[in-house]
C-alpha cells in the first residue's frame, strides 16, 4: 500500500488520470441514476398533478396539490370511476401479508429446528425433497390451485373462493421452500453446547427451542420474514384468481384495476395509489439493504 | 451427535410423557379424523375424488407422526408438510389429472351430476293424453287453466302450484256455466276463447309445480303433460331423445348424434391425449403455440444477458473501495429494485403509452417524429418488455455482482499485470470465470424467474398484440404461463378450457423441470448441498 501511495505522489499526471476517470465515472453514474429514479419522479409528479391526464403531464405540474390523494379517500364527488375500495385494499393486504408471514415464520423455525437438531430416519431425503420441489413454485400450477379452492369452498365455504383465508392457505403450500435451508443453515451456525447446556436442566425440546434457540434466530427471522411479507404483499396472480368480489381484492389486484378501460384519464390516482402501496417496500428495503442482499444471494431471486 | 429423541420406539407414549398428556394427544387426533371423515364424505358425493384422496393421504399421514413415539421428530414439521401436499405436489399431480380431460366450459360437472339435469328435461309430445282447456288469468299477468281429461274429470293448474282434482263450487272456484266450466276462479279472470287463443304468451307457460306433473298448452282446443324428453340406456351408455328417437353417444364427455347435435351440459372425463394433440394439429392452435414458445426462451435469454451485463459493468465501474459517494450511488441505484414489481410495470406502461406516453411525446417534441408503437406492433411490445426488465432487473444483478468481485483475491490481478496482460485480457480471463462460479447458479435461477415472469407479461399488455388467426387469446408477447391464465381464466367469451391449459402447465413443468437438472449438474450445486446437510 505504502508504495503506492508513494507512485502517486512521484507521478503526478497519474494522480490527475485517477481523478479524472473518477469524474467520468460519477457523470456515468449521475446517469444511470437518473435513469432509476426518472419513473419514480414522474409517478410523483403524476401523483401532485390534479389534472389526472396522462396526456398533459409535464415533469413540474400546474397547480401541484394533493387532490389525486383526496380521490382515493373518495372525496371527490366529481370523480366517477365507479367505487374505489383503495383503504380496503390496502388494509387487505397488510393483513394478508402480516398473517401469512407469521405463519411462514413459526412453519419454517420449527421444521428447521427438527432438520438442524434432531436425527431420524429420512432426514436428508426430506430436504432434499424440500429443494427440489420449492423448484416448481405452486403459481406453476394455477389452474389446479384455482380448481382445488374452488372445490374447497363448495364444502366450506370460508376456505373457498372469494376468501382470504383460502389465498393464505395457498401461499403456506410455498412457506417451506428455500427458507428451511436459510434456516437450518443458520441453526446449524448456533453451538450445541447451548442445547446440552439445556438437556443438563432438563429441558424438553420444546424449551430449548422457544426458551434457548429462538431468541439467537432472531437476524435470519428478520430477512426470511420481510422476504415472506414483500412476497406476499406484491403477488399477484394468486390473488387475482382466487379473489373476485372487488372489495375483497388486495391491493396489488386493486391497482390493476386502473389499467382497465381509460388508463389515461386515471393516471394521477393511480400514481397517487401506487406511491402509498409502494413506500412501506420501498423504506424497509433502503433500512434493511444490508441485510436483504446477504439473503438473497443465499436463496430468493427477484428481477 | 444424537441429541433428544432416545431412539424411537413405536409406542405412543413418549419417554417422559404422562398419561394426561397422551390422552388429550389422543382426543385432539381423534377429533381432527373427526373433521377429515366428514370433510372427505362430502368430497366424494360431490364428485371431488382426487380433494379427498388426498385429505386421507394426509389425515394417515398426521394420524403416524402424532400417534408413534419413533415419528416424534415430524411432528415439528406435521403442518407445514401437509401445506407442502395439499397446496404444492397435489396441485401438480392434479395438474397432470386435468390436462387428460376434457374439464372446462360446458364440461365441469360430473356424469353423476349432468345426467340428472339431462334428464329433467321435458318436452309437449304430440300425441298421447290431452286435455280440453280453458284459460284464467290474474291481475299480476299469471295464468291459470281449467283442464278437463277425456274420462270427464277437471282439474285446477295454476303457475308453479302443483296441480289439483277439482270441481266448480269449491272453495275459491265459482259456479259453472253450461258445459261446466267454472265462471271465475278467485284471483283470476275468465278468458274468453277468443282472447285466449289470440294470447301471445300462453302457449309458452309452465303450469304446475317445478319438478312435478306440468301441463302445457298444445293447440287451441288440447293441453298436454309435459313427458321426459331424455332416456338414459346404461348398457349402451347413450341417452335416447324420446320426442324423435335420436339416439345421442357419449363422445368424449359430451352427448351427441351422429350427425352432431348435442345435449348441454356436458360433464368432465378423460379424453386421453387429446388436449395435447390438439396442440401439434390444429393449425389456429399450433401456429400460436410456436411463437409463444419461442419467444418464452427468447425473452429470458435477452434478459438474463442485458440485466447481468449492465449490473457487472456498473458492479466493476463502482468495484473501488474509495470511490466517492459509494453508499448513496448504490442506493439509488437499487431503487427499481425497492418497488413492487406491479407498480413498477404499471408505471412504465403508463410511460411508454404510444399516444399519450412521456416517452413517445418526448421524442416527439426533440425531434419531431412518431415515436415508436410500443404495445401495438408485435416486435415494438417485445422490445418494450426487454427494456422495462433490464431496468426491473439490472439492480439484482449489480449487488449480487459486487458482493462476487469483492471476492475475487486481488494478487491475481497483480500476478497478470506482472505479466504484462491488457485490461480486456484480465477480464476475460480472471473476472468473468471466477465470477461465473459465483452467480452462475443465480443466472440459472433467474432465467428459470424470468421464463415464467407472468406479472411482467400480462401487467405490460396482457401478452398483446394478439397473434392473427389464433383460435385462442394468444398474443405476440404472451409466454406459457400468461397463455395458460389467458386459457383458464379469460377466454374473452371463448369459454374456458381447464384441460388445455394444464396441458400446457405441463409443458412448464418438463422445462423448467430441465433447467433445474441442468443447474444442478452445472453447478455442483446438489453435490455442494448433499455435504451440507
Amino acid at each position: 500500500m505504502s508504495s503506492q501511495t508513494a507512485n502517486t505522489r512521484l507521478f503526478g499526471s497519474q494522480a490527475f488520470q485517477k481523478r479524472f476517470s473518477v469524474a467520468i465515472r460519477l457523470i456515468i453514474a449521475l446517469f444511470l441514476i437518473l435513469f432509476s429514479i426518472f419513473p419514480v419522479l414522474w409517478i410523483i409528479s403524476a401523483s401532485l398533478d390534479p389534472a389526472n391526464s396522462l396526456a398533459t403531464q409535464k415533469i413540474i405540474p400546474d397547480n401541484a396539490n394533493f387532490m389525486n390523494y383526496n380521490r382515493l379517500f373518495g372525496k371527490d364527488p366529481n370523480f366517477a370511476f365507479g367505487e374505489l375500495f383503495y383503504w380496503r385494499w390496502w388494509f387487505n393486504s397488510i393483513k394478508i401479508a402480516s398473517i401469512s408471514t407469521v405463519l411462514t415464520l413459526s412453519l419454517t423455525t420449527m421444521a428447521a429446528y427438527a432438520f438442524s437438531r434432531l436425527r431420524f430416519a429420512g432426514r436428508v431425503t426430506m430436504l432434499k425433497a424440500i429443494l427440489l420441489i420449492q423448484v416448481f413454485p405452486n403459481l406453476l400450477a394455477l389452474v389446479a390451485i384455482f380448481l382445488i379452492i374452488f372445490q374447497t369452498g363448495e364444502i366450506i365455504p370460508a376456505l373457498g373462493l372469494n376468501t382470504h383465508a383460502g389465498l393464505i392457505l395457498v401461499y403456506m403450500g410455498g412457506a417451506m421452500g428455500i427458507n428451511i435451508w436459510l434456516m437450518k443453515g443458520f441453526l446449524d451456525t448456533i453451538p450445541r453446547d447451548i442445547d446440552e447446556s439445556g438437556m443438563v436442566d432438563g429441558a424438553s425440546n420444546w424449551q430449548i427451542f422457544s426458551r434457548l434457540l429462538l431468541p439467537l434466530l432472531r437476524p435470519i427471522l428478520i430477512v426470511i420474514g420481510i422476504l415472506s411479507f414483500i412476497g406476499t404483499y406484491g403477488d399477484f396472480v394468486l390473488a387475482r384468481i382466487l379473489l373476485r368480489k372487488v372489495e375483497d381484492y388486495t391491493l396489488m389486484v386493486g391497482l390493476q384495476l386502473f389499467t382497465a378501460g381509460q388508463f389515461d384519464r386515471k393516471w394521477g390516482v393511480f400514481a397517487a395509489g401506487a406511491l402509498i402501496g409502494a413506500l412501506p417496500i420501498m423504506i424497509i428495503y433502503i433500512a434493511l439493504q444490508d441485510q436483504i442482499a446477504g439473503g438473497l444471494t443465499t436463496g430468493a431471486v427477484k428481477g | 451427535m444424537t441429541l433428544a429423541t432416545k431412539s424411537g420406539t413405536w409406542g405412543i407414549r413418549g419417554p417422559s410423557e404422562s398419561m394426561f398428556a397422551v390422552l388429550v394427544r389422543i382426543i385432539l387426533i381423534a377429533l381432527f379424523d373427526v373433521g377429515v371423515i366428514w370433510f372427505v364424505s362430502n368430497a366424494f358425493a360431490k364428485g371431488f375424488t382426487q380433494l379427498g384422496i388426498v385429505l386421507i393421504v394426509i389425515a394417515l399421514m398426521i394420524n403416524a407422526i402424532f400417534l408413534l413415539q419413533k415419528a416424534y421428530p415430524y411432528r415439528w414439521m406435521a403442518i407445514g408438510l401437509s401445506f407442502l401436499i395439499l397446496f404444492t405436489i397435489y396441485p401438480m399431480l392434479f395438474t397432470f389429472y386435468v390436462a387428460f380431460t376434457n374439464y372446462g366450459d360446458g364440461h365441469l360437472l360430473t356424469k353423476e351430476q349432468a345426467l340428472p339435469l339431462i334428464l329433467q328435461e321435458k318436452y309437449l309430445p304430440e300425441e298421447g293424453k290431452s286435455f280440453s282447456w280453458t284459460a284464467y288469468r290474474a291481475d299480476d299477468g299469471k295464468y291459470a287453466l281449467w283442464l278437463v281429461d277425456p274420462s270427464g274429470a277437471t282439474f285446477l293448474a295454476r303457475q308453479d302450484e302443483t296441480v289439483i282434482p277439482a270441481q266448480p263450487g269449491d272453495p275459491g272456484i265459482g259456479e259453472p256455466d253450461g258445459k261446466g266450466i267454472p265462471q271465475s276462479i278467485e284471483g283470476y279472470t275468465r278468458l274468453n276463447t277468443l282472447l285466449a287463443a289470440a294470447d301471445k304468451t300462453l302457449p309458452t307457460v309452465l303450469f304446475g309445480a317445478e319438478g312435478e306433473q306440468t301441463v302445457q298448452i298444445r293447440s287451441p282446443s288440447a293441453a298436454a303433460e309435459l313427458q321426459q324428453r331424455y332416456i338414459y340406456d346404461e348398457a349402451a351408455d347413450a341417452v335416447i331423445d324420446q320426442s324423435n328417437g335420436d339416439i345421442y353417444n357419449n363422445v368424449e364427455g359430451t352427448f351427441a348424434t351422429k350427425d352432431g347435435k348435442t345435449i348441454r351440459p356436458g360433464f368432465r372425463t378423460t379424453i386421453g391425449w387429446k388436449n395435447f394433440q390438439d396442440f401439434l394439429t390444429n393449425p389456429a392452435l399450433r401456429g400460436p403455440m410456436v411463437r409463444i414458445l419461442l419467444w418464452n426462451f427468447i425473452f429470458p435469454t435477452v434478459s438474463v444477458l442485458s440485466t447481468f451485463f449492465l449490473g457487472l459493468g456498473i458492479a466493476i465501474m463502482f468495484n473501488d473501495k474509495d470511490f466517492p459517494f459509494k453508499k448513496i450511488i448504490r442506493t439509488f441505484l437499487l431503487i427499481p429494485y425497492t418497488i413492487p414489481g406491479l407498480i413498477s410495470i404499471i408505471i412504465w406502461r403508463g410511460m411508454m403509452n404510444p399516444e399519450f406516453g412521456i416517452i413517445n411525446r418526448t421524442i416527439e417534441n426533440w425531434f419531431g417524429i412518431d415515436g415508436p408503437p410500443w404495445t401495438v406492433e408485435a416486435i415494438w411490445a417485445q422490445t418494450a418488455i426487454l427494456l422495462v426488465n433490464l431496468w426491473l432487473g439490472y439492480p439484482y444483478m449489480m449487488l449480487v455482482c459486487s458482493g462476487a468481485l469483492q471476492s475475487i483475491p486481488a494478487d491475481l490481478y497483480e500476478a497478470a499485470t506482472v505479466d504484462g496482460a491488457s485490461v480486456w485480457a484480465k477480464f476475460r480471463k480472471i473476472t468473468l470465470p471466477l465470477l461465473l462460479v459465483a452467480v452462475g447458479p443465480l443466472l440459472i435461477a433467474s432465467y428459470v424467474f424470468n421464463f415464467n415472469n407472468f406479472n411482467l407479461i400480462y401487467l405490460f399488455i396482457s401478452g398483446g398484440p394478439p397473434i392473427a388467426g389464433a383460435s385462442t387469446q394468444a398474443g405476440h408477447t404472451d409466454i406459457l404461463l400468461s397463455y395458460v391464465y389467458k386459457l383458464a381464466f379469460e377466454s374473452g367469451g371463448r369459454g374456458v378450457q381447464y384441460g388445455l391449459a394444464s396441458a400446457i402447465s405441463i409443458v412448464i413443468f418438463i422445462i423448467v423441470g430441465a433447467m433445474t437438472l441442468f443447474q444442478f449438474r452445472f453447478t455442483n450445486m446438489w453435490e455442494e448441498v448433499s455435504e451440507n446437510v
